[in-house]
């Protein structure tokens, strides 16, 4: 069949909003394009342990000590979920992990910012994971049936996380003066990179319109930015804080909260490696990655040697 | 040096059938079985575990599905609303 016809059927098959599976033809853009997105997210998860590892040993409770455990826990098994997702379309895991730990893939710049106090651990439940969720809801029903079911299962994951965060927040704002000034300013240091999160602006998402045809995305950066605003404006209120942007203001009108004005030169400058911790980040991975090469080579000699053992015995018998 | 793909199936309740989970690598079939404990199983989402090597699973080529699963559209009479019953005759 020639190619022409195939990507009219593909097109028509999105149309008509039925999932398009690893063996089902597919243009190669749709292919690249998701690639990239699950691949990028995948990464994502994997640096995102990094800031939150930070913390466990030094986590005030038991109770909170094993939660931050779990939920770090989590975040590599969501990366392992997307890596196969990913695999699906016919990369191979080691070329993705080698694009990561090389620095030529992508991954959300909100990990490039530092965990300076034990408050950031409630902020980045709250709004970094919140942002996420945000994010990962409707990919659940994204046109590709594994990152779709992928997304499933994170989502379960992920609530957990957010209230987690959350409640930390909560406990602190509560606390003694120092506890709750401590809050505020992790609420002041998460909150414009986690509104970051969401990528450019529409004007300036080149392909944001065309994953939105082929239903990868279902809303646009600047609509998912503005839900986050809405969510968070109101609950910030349940922990007596406040959000640091003074042009966060109700708009009747419009039924949106308005808000400030975003520092995109900061966003592109982390995403070109100069954020805070970009290089810290890439050398933690890239170590982790090589100081576990014994434990592969170990289990590769262990599983060739059972082989073995077992071809003999078969032999024997 | 990243194992095998391995493909995993759970059985959420005894019951039920095994369902495709998902996939991870694995050295051998021992690591993989621990490997899906771990990542697809972490909130009671299993009673069993089922691992297979992907490469022996045997697919057919969604591009032939309009032969492949043709028998199958013309066969009305392998359902049961194709037979006509009298509505004094409820429930069969």
């Amino acid at each position: 069949m020639d190619t022409a016809l195939l990507e009219e059927q593909f097109e028509a098959r999105i149309a008509a909003d039925d999932r398009i599976e690893p063996r089902d033809f597919m243009p190669e853009a749709y292919r690249k394009t998701l690639i990239r997105q699950i691949s990028q997210h995948a990464h994502s998860e994997i640096v995102g342990m990094l800031p939150e590892g930070n913390w466990i040993t030094r986590a005030p409770s038991l109770r909170r000590k094993v939660a931050l455990l779990a939920k770090v826990q989590d975040e590599a098994g969501h990366g392992l979920y997307l890596y196969s997702a990913c695999e699906t379309l016919g990369i191979d895991r080691s070329e993705l992990l080698d694009q990561l730990h090389s620095g030529k893939a992508k991954y959300s710049s909100i990990f490039n910012y530092p965990t300076l106090t034990w408050a950031d651990m409630g902020a980045v439940g709250w709004l970094v994971d919140g942002a996420a969720i945000m994010n990962q809801v409707p990919l659940c029903r994204c046109s590709y049936g594994p990152y779709a079911r992928a997304m499933v299962r994170v989502c379960k994951e992920e609530s957990f996380h957010q209230r987690q965060g959350f409640e930390l927040l909560l406990t602190l704002s509560r606390g003694t003066e120092a506890q709750k000034a401590m809050a505020q300013d992790a609420i002041n240091r998460w909150w414009w990179p986690a509104l970051m999160m969401f990528g450019p602006t529409d004007e300036n998402s080149p392909n944001t319109a065309r994953s939105m045809r082929w239903k990868i995305k279902r809303f646009t950066n600047d609509e998912l930015r503005q839900k986050m605003v809405d969510v968070c404006a109101e609950q910030v209120k349940a922990l007596g804080m406040t959000l640091p942007d003074p042009d966060i203001k109700w708009n009747e009108e419009r039924g949106h909260y308005d808000f400030g004005a975003i520092n995109w030169d900061e966003f592109y400058n982390v995403i070109k490696g100069n954020g805070p911790c970009n290089k810290e980040r890439l050398d933690a991975r890239n170590k982790a990655h090589d100081e576990g090469a014994w434990v592969r080579e170990a289990a590769a000699a262990y599983a060739a040697k059972q082989a073995a053992r077992e071809a003999q015995s078969a032999e024997a018998a | 040096m990243q194992g095998e793909l391995y493909e995993v199936f759970l059985r959420s309740r005894n019951g039920l059938h095994h369902k495709h989970a998902g996939s991870l690598h694995a050295a051998d079939a021992e690591t993989a079985l621990q490997n899906a404990r771990d990542v697809y199983t972490r909130r009671g989402e299993g009673v069993s575990i089922w691992v297979v090597p992907s490469k022996f699973i045997t697919a057919n080529d969604p591009n032939n599905n309009d032969s492949l699963f043709e028998p199958a559209d013309d066969k009305v009479y392998r359902h049961p609303t194709f037979y006509d019953i009298p509505k004094e005759v409820k429930n069969m």
